[in-house]
């Protein structure tokens, strides 16, 4: 028999007020074994793990119930402080009376008996509870960055810069990700090839750093410290040894009809390509849809012209398999279509254009090599209107619930860079609120009003109507004006929604990391390890996480790697003891487990097992503990009850379920 | 192919070419659209509030119909289709209106949205298929610049009425082309004719008119095309008369070449 | 003829009428730069939300832009918060109609209305929509 105590936390207010602690402690008092119970302010606080350490001692406890808040927040806490008043953590047992219970009932008397109820069982389970011991795993000192934009190069700078191995992996052709393609960047309006290029540099040369371009992550397996990663590099047609970069293919390539991915469609790229020309390797890839070689067979010019004879056609996808303490995903963001958004004729009118694609219109190495113009007929315009909020802050289904949080100072950034540059350009932007919290933002958009002559006016734009001679109407209203407009402008620009790059989903399924309705990786706490992933060994950098803008994302990339080191700095790590067990006289090695498990950690071994008297050689299930993450798969489909669950066995689970429903 | 088939009030009085020429084009197609027997009106526009029961009755009743037939429900008119496929909808999602209409109505089995209501032109695009219809037709109307008028009812709100892209539809500026015209897209194709204000409120059906006219003109429409009859006469009615208005069915007999046997249809 | 209405009472049958959370509104108006009817409204859908949330419907019942709505549903399609401006207008419109003597369309009014050309069509969609 277990000698168990028994100790109600009333968590200030946040369970006493909806729970009568005192009844819970007079109740559990009379369950079978329970030799202590009492209630304490706040149990987690130093005061309140003495009192559970003192009873330990004094009553000579085997096992403890703390009935607190979700275990989440304070079993390890709890387990902690009864291993040093020497009793094994895992009889500790948490009854979550706080988000189970007290948060979620406004009824006193039903809150009490509820938490009575949860109280019980977690009595009951600790009656069959045994003490389990960790075992030890290693841990890998290298780490994967998935995604290579700045988010990806500065969590790899910086886990390098510590002394560790790390592997970015990017699915395009270069690194640089989104932030190669702006122009200028806000609020210093420095130029951003200029402040992110010697970074790409700084990452591509740094010898603790490997780079995987034009690759993309195909199978991950293990566990923290220990995972396994096949990287699938696509194959680029060019021997990356070999190419010197020279761009004589580019030139000669007579496929130039393909839309360039990095100009947002505004012009055409050649089949073999760099997507720009700071590019990172610098060295081009074969699109082989685009490519009349491998269309037709013939042509085959870039190799003709290769000095280096880097082209090799014959080049296949290769699978590199490499191991990694931790991984931290960095996979960016697109903006979102505007199919659903015709209202503002992007899709009928070519002068209605994302803030992105105006962006590479800005810029010098862009489809109009930086000159402002109308891409229907390559005017300069004079009227431009800028709109907010497209498909940010909707309810609906046809864009996103929250704020892309970037739009705003963009925009100002555009209408302030426009005006400075063509002095004779309108420029009108329509907002429903201008949200600039940031170091010198509001300023900066202040300038824009006060200093550049940028017209703002509160409202949306409900309808942009192309006009027979080109021009386009934009009807919005002024909400402080209270008047409908009608205005005519020559562009219009869409601060378009960003969204969480479409393949995270699928990355995140491999690292089996948790994503939101909207596809943004969950933190393991809001605000308390807003870079984790609650899977551990996984970091979150930039804006796969949520929104955010540059100075952010360098912040959180930071931020993501002191994490990464911090695992990657243990030599050892205490595995969960709470791992699957086969019983080998149970188990007829019909496979089913292995069948299921996540993690490969089930292999099978054939073993002579003695069931009562009878000797035979029999196949048996074998855990590899080291592996398992106790997800409990298996229990719940072995046929024969064979595979249990150490710590959560079918007893213990069914004796809760007993208790519940006394 | 047979289909139920609810013309309305408009189609037996005002509109009878609407409705004339669709028959007569249906059967050059291979399709024919059997009438509802003891049709009533829809009521012309759909009740709004969410506690309108009775006035959604008729609607149900034409389903109920079409559903005891076994048949898809066409419709011609744009108000007809747009309260009708409204009320479908309800009946198939809002279980308080499906409920209480039900308890009206005291059928041998309960209706909840069963049938399949179609407009005519989405018979033409699903079911005949445009490419087909270019095949059927034998008067190409080559060299037309035509301006399709969708107006409100057909497309909006976008969810239920599934009709096409509520701000660049496209199905008509391709039934233009199956025809052998060429479409002309302009931006107030979807903007309002000004609809029943116009019995009260000349003056304001008059600027809509006007400026849906001159954007299609603006773009070198020779004409344009609609739906609705409601439309039609606001548009010939309440517009400049810069260009002519018709009827989508009228232009589909005369490129089948059936214009003139539609008395016998 | 001047309408009169239990505010408290009335804005709470337009919310039941219309289906609509009026909380839902960020005040962004699109509703009123997409409305056709926008400049014959002495209230602008934009603002039809905070009369009805305020309570005071007894402005917005009798103003002008009770009966200048066209039900295109413009606004309904492209509010992004799903608010549905053109359904509160309807929603108040119908307690208008709903009360005795609050027709907008009376019978002797309609032979003057008429015109050869005119589709029944018209004559049925303003019944429903004027009177009750």
């Amino acid at each position: 028999m277990q000698r168990i105590g028994v100790f109600v936390c009333h968590c200030g207010s946040n369970i006493a007020a909806t729970v009568d602690v005192k009844k819970v402690v007079e109740i559990a008092a009379k369950e079978p074994g329970v030799v202590h119970a009492e209630d304490y302010q706040y149990m987690c606080s130093e005061a309140g793990q003495a009192k559970i350490q003192e009873a330990i001692k004094e009553k000579n406890l085997t096992g403890i119930v703390v009935c607190s808040c979700s275990p989440r927040m304070h079993e390890a806490t709890f387990r902690k402080a009864a291993e040093r008043a020497g009793l094994n953590p895992y009889m500790v047992e948490i009854a979550n009376i706080r988000e189970h219970c007290s948060w979620i009932h406004k009824d006193m008397e039903e809150a009490t008996e509820k938490a009575v109820i949860l109280a019980r069982a977690a009595i009951a389970k600790v009656h069959l509870n045994a003490p389990l011991q960790p075992g030890e795993s290693r841990v890998t000192k290298r780490a994967l960055v998935i995604g290579g934009g700045i988010a990806g190069i500065q969590t790899a700078l910086d886990i390098a810069d510590a002394g560790y191995e790390v592997d970015i992996v990017e699915k395009t052709p270069s690194i640089g990700g989104r932030m190669s393609q702006l122009d200028k960047t806000f609020p210093t309006l420095d130029c951003s090839a200029c402040i992110l290029t010697p970074k790409m540099v700084e990452a591509a040369s740094h010898e603790k750093i490997t780079i995987y371009t034009y690759s993309e992550v195909d199978k991950v397996s293990g566990f923290v410290g220990d995972f396994t990663v096949d990287i699938k590099k696509k194959a680029r047609s060019i021997d990356i040894d070999k190419c010197t970069g020279c761009g004589a293919c580019m030139e000669k390539c007579p496929s130039k009809k393909t839309p360039s991915e990095f100009n947002r469609g505004l012009n055409n790229r050649t089949a073999i390509y760099t997507p720009f020309a700071q590019a990172i390797p610098n060295v081009p890839v074969i699109d082989r849809d685009a490519c009349i070689k491998f269309k037709t067979g013939k042509c085959g010019l870039c190799e003709k012209v290769c000095q280096a004879g880097a082209i090799d056609y014959t080049q296949k996808d290769e699978i590199v398999s490499q191991k990694y303490g931790a991984i931290v995903v960095a996979t960016g963001f697109d903006t979102i279509k505007l199919d659903k958004y015709d209202e503002y004729a992007y899709n009928q009118s070519k002068d209605v254009i994302t803030s992105l694609e105006l962006e590479r219109i800005m810029n010098a190495a862009g489809p109009t090599k930086g000159h402002l113009e109308r891409l229907s007929d390559g005017k300069a315009p004079k009227e431009m209107v800028f709109i907010q909020c497209v498909g940010s802050r909707c309810a609906d289904d046809r864009g996103k619930p929250y704020c892309s949080k970037i739009c705003c100072m963009y925009t100002a950034k555009h209408a302030m860079l426009i005006r400075d540059k063509y002095p004779d350009v309108n420029v009108t932007v329509f907002y429903i609120d201008v949200r600039t919290p940031g170091k010198n933002f509001d300023e900066f958009y202040r300038r824009a009003v006060e200093q550049y002559g940028v017209n703002y006016i509160k409202g949306q734009v409900g309808k942009v109507i192309p006009q027979p001679n080109g021009k386009l109407l934009v009807q919005g209203s002024d909400l402080l004006d209270n008047k409908q407009i009608l205005k005519e402008a020559d562009m219009v620009v869409l601060a378009t929604a960003i969204e969480p790059n479409p393949d995270v989903r699928k990355i995140a399924t491999m690292l089996t990391a948790s994503i939101d309705t909207n596809n943004f990786l969950t933190e393991a706490h809001a605000k308390l390890r807003p870079v984790e992933s609650p899977t551990a060994g996984i970091f979150l950098s930039g804006v796969c996480q949520g929104p955010k803008d540059i100075p952010e994302t360098v912040a959180q990339a930071g931020a993501a790697a002191v994490k990464a080191i911090g695992l990657l700095a243990k030599d050892k790590l205490m595995t969960n003891p709470c791992t699957a067990k086969s019983d080998e006289l149970l188990c007829n090695g019909c496979s089913a487990c292995a069948n299921v498990c996540p993690y490969g950690a089930i292999s099978y071994e054939t073993k002579e097992v003695n069931d009562h008297g009878i000797r035979e050689t029999r196949r048996i299930a074998v855990v590899n503990t080291a592996l398992c993450q106790g997800c409990g798969a298996c229990t719940v489909t072995c046929p024969s009850g064979a595979m249990d669950l150490q710590g959560f066995s079918n007893r213990q689970i069914l004796a809760e379920v007993d208790a519940i429903c006394r | 192919m047979k289909y139920s088939y609810y013309p309305g009030c408009t189609l037996r009085t005002k509109a009878r070419d609407l409705d004339e020429y669709a028959r007569a084009s249906a059967l050059a197609l291979g399709f024919e659209l059997e009438e509802i027997e003891d049709w009533q009106c829809c009521g012309g526009v759909y009740p709004l509030g969410t506690d309108e029961i009775a006035t959604k009755l008729s609607s149900v009743r034409t389903l109920n119909a079409a559903k005891e037939k076994g048949q898809d429900l066409v419709t011609i008119c744009s108000a007809c289709h747009h309260v009708i496929k409204r009320v479908n909808d309800d009946m198939r999602h809002v279980d308080d209106i499906r409920t209480r209409a039900n308890n009206y109505m005291k059928l041998e089995e309960p209706y909840a949205g069963e049938t399949n209501v179609l407009h005519y032109l989405e018979v033409l695009r699903d079911r005949v298929g445009f490419d087909k219809l270019k095949e059927k037709v034998v008067n190409p109307l080559k060299g037309k610049k035509i301006g399709a008028y969708y107006g409100c009812l057909l497309l909006r709100p976008g969810k239920i009425m599934a009709f096409d892209d509520p701000e660049n539809p496209k199905i008509m500026e391709d039934f233009i082309r199956a025809l052998g015209a060429e479409p002309v897209i302009y931006p107030y194709r979807n903007e309002c004719c000004g609809g029943y204000i116009s019995l009260k409120e000349k003056q304001m059906a008059q600027n809509m008119c006007e400026k849906i006219m001159d954007s299609a003109k603006g773009f070198e429409a020779d004409m344009l095309i609609t739906a609705c009859p409601l439309c039609k006469y606001n548009l010939c009615r309440n517009g400049n008369n810069s260009i002519p208005v018709y009827y989508f069915t009228e232009l589909l007999a005369e490129a089948l070449g059936v214009k003139e046997t539609k008395e016998e249809a | 003829m001047e309408v009169k209405m239990n505010g408290k009472k009335a804005a709470e049958q337009i919310k039941e009428i219309s289906g609509t959370n009026p909380l839902k509104c960020m005040k962004c108006g699109k509703c009123s730069a997409t409305c056709p009817s926008y400049n014959e409204m002495d209230i602008k859908p934009h603002q039809f939300v905070s009369y009805v949330i305020n309570e005071d419907i007894d402005a917005l019942v009798n103003s002008k832009s009770l009966w200048k709505c066209l039900s295109c549903f413009a606004c309904v399609e492209r509010c992004p918060r799903d608010v549905k401006p053109g359904k509160l207008i309807d929603a108040a419109r119908q307690l208008v109609v709903r009360q005795k003597g609050g027709n907008y369309l009376l019978a002797d009014e309609i032979p003057e209305l008429l015109d050869p050309e005119l589709p029944q069509q018209l004559l049925v969609s303003a019944l429903r929509r004027y009177r009750r």
